[in-house]
């Protein structure tokens, strides 16, 4: 056994993939210690906040203590902040057509552009071919780039309760900053937020979390099943094992998605949990299992020992628990990884046909990418909705699969490179 | 030929019972839901209405219609019937549209889909594992990785990634749809143009996830065959290379013949949710909507022909298998 498990160990393969899951695991059991809150708390007004840093600006003004930090390019970044290319760009096009050279025109310095802007632009003025909302978008433009170059700083107000009148509370210089420390509501949204105007990274971890636990539970029911059965079957031979092969095959043939499809849409909305889709899931996966341990209970049944043991009387629990059980116990560690990788990818699938649990309480994998994809967040380009959540379903897959490997490789001299 | 017509009918017979196996599965299941459909539909219809006995007889009107305050073994004669005719009842969600009707273009848009990308996806991964078992080395230490990961990659997800980086991103490729919104299907060039390139980012979609796996099959399996004693001894007797990697490849091509009939379902139900993500108009988008609409005999309809697709390809494979592996003729003939 410890043989074994350092020749396991020693498999690069499997020790990578071995890595990643435990990586996975900790940071599954850990981030729920240090950000609590409840997974599926909406924390946003709003759909799809992008990931950053979120720094209440209220809490900004009031700040106890502002500093003054002198900065040359505190300006320029102001600028081509409000600025964006696109902005630089129809402006270049709209000097253009006023009949200014192309070549006068440098849309990379800021302090030009603005000045040959201010000179020459005229709202009232209409170019042929420009429509009605482009006229409105240069007006808009216009009117946000006043002040821009000034060095006033803005005037805080509150309004009196009394007389209704607007009493200055506080001058902001654009000089002015404030540490991120003293700011009371700082929260980082290193995902940002979904279509629900959730946290996408707790919801996520929870998610793995979760979807881990309901694989952990369709692999061991799937792997009892299939490993029963192919005992049964196997061992036993002869009219049991064709009633078992005769199922086993008519599984195999029948597509496991189109059993989880009717029975889960028969089991109803209300009843469909987690641990429902879980034993759904393990209750359709188990045929693989099946043919795996029959096959290999086939080759070992006529083998010396077994025959021996057969001799002296032993019960066939106990032939199987001895002398069959130790020589396919890697077979089925094996098959069970699988099953596990197989049942998080199809509640994956259930879920975005619709059909995966419902939960107001517990994301799981699939539950997000299914709400990511109703609300097309792949069209819109909201990435930190839906690709946070295929790298965590491939890198489960991923790392079993790599354990799966390595593992045949240890057990299967014949794959050795 | 005798072995072969023993061979055939066997796998006949076996076909014919697993269908009427999944066609009682089909029907049972969808029906021990509970709720009421008809009672929805009706609650849809009768919305505003304060007339209790015009909302009661539009009940009844429509249990009658959809059959469903019958006894279960009386639904089944008469589902089984109505099958037989291709006759599958009225979509609930869709009424008065009928299920076939709604299913009849859905089932080709699939049909066209599906079985080209498998194949091709099939071809294409055993060509790469039977190279990278033979040539080894760099082509093996990066296919391999690359396979393994592909493999385990969620069809969606994979759907997801080309959707956003050819379709959105780069707009080499619509994103949804079987063909532009704005055409009507016709033979005109056009409209088969349109269809050409809609077909191209869930074609590959498809393809890209079935090559990983088959990759892994093939490579580890010609590598089993290219240690077998005789190969070595072949090479004793001085046979050229290139015949004896013909043998060893041919060798190592059956079992993955039988791998495709074993998981082409698995295939095909990856297949249906890439559909679903790209909008495709086929059976997987078709399910969807009869899943938000609680649409029981759509849901049916659909796993059913799923089903029979899967089980007709299957039996071709095992067919076709017959005819490669001259063991089956052998042990037929016994």
């Amino acid at each position: 056994m410890k043989h074994t498990l350092r020749q396991v160990f020693h498999s690069g393969k499997f020790v990578t993939g071995f890595s990643i899951f435990m990586a996975l695991l900790l940071i599954v059991i850990v981030y729920p210690l240090i950000v609590k809150g409840a997974p599926l708390a909406i924390i946003s007004q709003g759909t799809f906040l992008p990931p950053g840093i979120y720094v209440s600006a209220f809490d900004s003004i009031n700040s106890p203590t502002t500093y003054t930090l002198m900065l040359d390019d505190a300006a320029a970044k102001r600028i081509a902040n409000k600025l964006s290319n696109d902005d630089r760009l129809a402006m270049k096009e709209w000097l253009v057509s006023d009949g200014i050279p192309e070549t006068e025109i440098d849309i990379t310095d800021t302090a030009i552009l603005l000045d040959l802007w201010g000179k020459n632009f005229d709202p009232t003025r209409q170019f042929p071919g420009m429509t009605f909302a482009k006229v409105q978008y240069y007006r808009r433009l216009d009117a946000s780039l006043e002040g821009l170059l000034s060095t006033e700083g803005v005037t805080i107000a509150a309004q009196n309760p009394q007389t209704g009148a607007l009493e200055q509370i506080v001058t902001i210089k654009q000089s002015d900053y404030v540490n991120l420390n003293n700011v009371a509501n700082v929260r980082v949204l290193l995902l940002g937020t979904d279509n629900f105007g959730r946290d996408v990274l707790t919801e996520l971890v929870k998610a793995t979390g979760v979807s881990l636990q309901l694989g952990l539970v369709a692999g061991i029911i799937a792997t009892l099943i299939g490993l029963t059965l192919g005992l049964l079957g196997g061992y036993i031979g002869g009219w049991v094992d064709d009633v078992i092969m005769f199922i086993t095959n008519m599984f195999t043939v029948i597509p496991g998605i189109v059993l989880l499809i009717l029975i889960s849409f028969s089991i109803g909305q209300e009843k469909r949990g987690v641990v429902t889709i879980a034993v759904v899931i393990g209750f359709t996966a188990w045929v693989w299992t099946a043919r795996a341990v029959r096959s290999q209970v086939i080759s070992l049944r006529n083998r010396d020992h077994v025959n021996l043991s057969k001799l002296s009387g032993h019960s066939i629990v106990h032939i199987i628990a001895t002398d069959i059980l130790p020589y396919i116990a890697s077979y089925v560690v094996m098959a069970f990884i699988l099953q596990i990788a197989s049942a998080i990818l199809a509640e994956a699938n259930l879920s975005i046909l619709g059909l995966g649990p419902r939960t107001t309480e517990l994301p799981t994998l699939g539950l997000m990418m299914n709400w990511a994809m109703i609300y097309q967040a792949q069209i819109l380009g909201k990435w930190w909705a839906y690709f946070p959540v295929i790298v965590a379903i491939a890198l489960i897959t991923f790392s079993m699969n790599l354990m799966n490997t390595g593992l045949d490789q240890v057990f299967n001299p014949a794959l050795r490179d | 030929m005798k072995g072969y017509r023993k061979y055939f009918l066997n796998k006949l017979l076996w076909f014919l019972v697993t269908f009427v196996f999944a066609f009682l599965l089909n029907f049972v299941l969808p029906r021990l839901m509970p709720g009421d459909p008809v009672a929805a539909i009706v609650a849809r219809l009768a919305q505003g209405m304060s007339n209790t006995t015009g909302v009661q007889a539009i009940y009844q009107q429509y249990a009658d219609l959809f059959g469903t305050n019958r006894p279960m073994l009386e639904q089944f004669f008469i589902y089984m019937k109505n099958v037989l005719h291709g006759n599958f009842g009225y979509s609930f969600s869709q009424y008065p549209r009928t299920v076939a009707d709604t299913l009849k273009s859905a089932i080709w848009w699939t049909v066209c889909l599906q079985f080209p990308a498998i194949i091709v996806g099939w071809l294409i991964g055993n060509t790469l594992g039977a190279l990278a078992a033979y040539l080894k080395k760099g082509f093996d230490k990066l296919l391999m990785p690359v396979s393994i990961f592909v493999s385990n990659f969620p069809a969606f997800g994979m759907a997801v990634i080309l959707m956003v980086v050819f379709g959105v991103g780069l707009k080499w490729f619509p994103t949804s749809g079987g063909y532009g919104f704005d055409l009507i299907p016709s033979f005109r060039w056009s409209f088969i143009w349109s269809v050409i390139i809609h077909y191209q980012l869930p074609f590959w979609s498809i393809v890209l996830i079935a090559i990983g796996g088959q990759a892994i099959g093939m490579r580890s399996m010609s590598i089993y065959e290219l240690n077998a004693d005789y190969v070595k001894y072949s090479r004793f007797l001085g046979i050229k290379d290139w015949k004896i990697v013909g043998y060893v490849f041919r060798n190592a091509m059956l079992p993955q013949v039988t791998g495709l009939a074993l998981s082409i379902g698995t295939m095909v139900g990856g297949a249906l949710v890439a559909e679903i993500i790209f909008s495709y108009p086929g059976l997987g988008t078709t399910l969807l909507h009869a899943v938000m609409g609680q649409d029981y005999p759509l849901i049916s309809a659909s796993t059913l022909i799923i089903t029979v697709m899967v089980l007709i390809a299957n039996f071709t494979i095992e067919i076709l298998y017959g005819f490669i592996d001259p063991r089956i003729k052998a042990a037929q003939s016994d």
